[in-house]
């Protein structure tokens, strides 16, 4: 049972912990910082699913949270729709896009599919940044009466916290029930061998065509909220490239496959990126840190922090996962 | 109707260009299976590299494209040692993530040294009317210069010994090592032809349209879409197969928003993808 994994309970903590930090004082700047950490560890941990697990690296990861922030800010300010049925069904909309498009590109394998989700990440930004409902390249601004139904913005602003911080919080144990499961050790069997998978019985295509398809769900959902809660959306912001390539680092810097390393590598390159951008003389070099940062990964321990952790203390493998 | 002739003429040249950047991308991938992602980036110095020197000396820009193709073989060779060298052979990730975390790194400090603001490299030759069109000249000296590079690339893999050794490495490395063929050395040479292929390509799309530091990505993706197009380890069927997509490029523009052309080139990349594994220009090879 997932409830007896430490994980589980170390994950409680984690959320435990970002919900009542921010409360004392009302510390509106921490909780900013946080919201942050938040999001970048839910797109992480579902980013694992598919590099982590799959062995499938996705450049374009960004475009589930882009997608679901813009269906559901359309939902919330066009059709007066409340936050949470939005944020759900935002939530579900792009899960389904994302089983269409998986179930094409799926069928090509490793670097191919690679490349091809670099092309599904410019040829949804093109189509946003050309669909007149969704306002084209200025995108979509959200008037202050969204926010009366949750009580005016002071009070919105924190539930949306809270939101997120559930959201990330149930990315991280659904990471851990996958991991735990039939399901995921077929994932884990692709990863190793496609070709031994298939022959044991494994249905790869469809495998694989739902763990990206589940990757997109909780993504959305966070993209929902975030924009909902900035008030605003436009293509730039929505499919900010960077930010998914960025995902991949903190994923590689954690250490790709765990539940533990996704969020430890989100959580230390967010507050690193943080204080790259806000010192005046490293702001223009934080790509270069970051880039290089990935490459000494990737050259020297492609098990991350985690599997740094692994290496040095075998048994932790049984309690970190 | 002789608009769009005269259109898909101008994309026939500007086609040329992208076929030159798909021929390093589809050399380096077909010769050690590494799909290279600082190709945008090398395009993108390319592009810089031209401006640099056009300021600096003031000659003719398609003289300078030796010294642009020189300074990429080096490059290309200090990327391939720092970078590549290490995860030849290891699964796609490794090779996927370590080029592109020198691509992070050539496009922050680009970033940090012209910022994303527009350059141009301002320069024209006279150009040739016919009609009521004018294609200028640039378009015809660029497409020149393609032509030859890539003709000057395909001699010199099937007709001189370092060339035969790279293909014979790309058909299969061990063999090739019992031949007494260096691999090592072949892959370096192989790696630093293919980024000075993407940064001539580079420094001829500077001659002909203003660029920035993030200009590379979009001709990356058409050198994706072109190298799937021809099928892999194919250089000259690369230089084809760019003049085409640039030919439909230009047969399409007349009709719709640019701001849509990335959407089909990224429909085409994935239907040839999945109906033509082997490009369209691909027989089932032995």
């Amino acid at each position: 049972m997932i409830f007896r994994r430490l994980t589980f309970w170390l994950i409680l903590a984690l959320a435990a912990m970002f919900i009542i930090l921010p409360l004392r004082g009302n510390n509106a700047a921490l909780r900013e910082d946080l919201i942050l950490v938040a999001i970048a560890v839910t797109l992480v941990s579902n980013l694992n699913l598919m590099i982590g697990y799959t062995g499938y690296v996705n450049f374009g990861h960004i475009v589930f949270y882009g997608l679901g922030g813009y269906i559901g800010l359309y939902l919330v300010s066009e059709r007066h729709w409340n936050l949470f049925l939005s944020a759900f069904v935002a939530g579900v909309l792009v899960s389904l896009v994302a089983l269409l498009f998986g179930l094409g590109i799926l069928r090509l394998r490793g670097a191919y599919f690679a490349l091809a989700t670099i092309g599904v990440l410019v040829a949804v930004n093109g189509f946003v940044a050309n669909f007149n409902p969704w306002g084209r390249s200025t995108g979509m601004y959200l008037s202050f009466d969204a926010y009366q139904p949750l009580g005016g913005p002071m009070r919105a602003l924190w539930t949306t916290y809270y939101l997120i911080i559930g959201v990330m919080a149930l990315s991280l144990i659904l990471s851990l029930a996958i991991k735990r499961s039939k399901f995921g050790l077929g994932l884990f069997a692709i990863r190793e061998d496609e070709d031994a998978a298939v022959v044991l019985g494994i249905n790869a295509t469809v495998y694989k065509a739902i763990i990206y398809s589940i990757s997109a769900f909780l993504p959305a959902i966070a993209g929902a909220l975030m924009f909902y809660k900035n008030g605003m959306i436009d293509p730039s912001i929505a499919f900010e490239y960077m930010l998914s390539l960025e995902g991949i680092v903190m994923l590689m810097l954690g250490g790709q496959g765990t539940v533990v390393g996704a969020a430890l590598g989100a959580g230390l390159y967010e507050r690193l990126r943080s204080f790259l951008l806000t010192s005046p003389k490293l702001s223009n070099f934080h790509l270069v840190i970051a880039g290089g940062l990935l490459l000494l990964v990737v050259l020297f321990a492609s098990g991350g922090i985690i599997g740094w952790l692994y290496r040095l203390l075998p048994r932790s493998r049984e309690v970190i996962e | 109707m002789s608009g769009i002739m005269a259109s898909m003429i101008d994309g026939l040249m500007v086609g040329s260009v992208y076929g030159l950047a798909a021929m390093g991308l589809s050399l380096i991938w077909g010769v050690m299976d590494v799909i290279n992602l600082t190709h945008g980036a090398m395009i993108a110095l390319g592009m810089f590299g031209m401006y640099l020197l056009f300021h600096a000396v003031a000659m003719n820009p398609y003289v300078l494209l030796l010294p642009v193709l020189a300074i990429g073989l080096m490059l290309g060779i200090l990327v391939y040692w720092m970078s590549v060298h290490r995860v030849v052979g290891q699964p796609p990730l490794m090779s996927l993530l370590s080029t592109f975390s020198v691509n992070m790194m050539v496009i922050g400090i680009g970033t940090a040294l012209w910022s994303t603001s527009p350059y141009n490299v301002n320069f024209s030759l006279r150009g040739v009317t016919v009609g009521a069109y004018t294609f200028t000249g640039n378009h015809i000296a660029a497409t020149g210069a393609a032509v030859i590079i890539a003709l000057g690339l395909q001699m010199f893999l099937y007709h001189t010994r370092p060339g035969k050794a790279i293909r014979a490495v790309a058909d299969n490395r061990e063999a090739a090592e019992l031949m007494g063929i260096s691999s090592t050395m072949v892959l370096t040479v192989a790696f630093g032809i293919g980024i000075a292929l993407a940064m001539v390509s580079g420094a001829l799309v500077s001659t002909l349209f203003p660029f920035t530091i993030l200009s590379g990505a979009g001709y990356q993706l058409k050198s994706f879409v072109v190298t799937i197009l021809a099928g892999l380890g194919k250089p000259f069927g690369a230089l084809l197969a760019g003049v085409l997509l640039g030919l439909l490029e230009g047969a399409v523009t007349p009709f719709i928003a640019v701001s849509w052309i990335p959407l089909i080139e990224f429909g085409l990349f994935v239907v040839v993808l999945i109906f033509f594994p082997r490009g369209i220009f691909g027989r089932a090879t032995a």
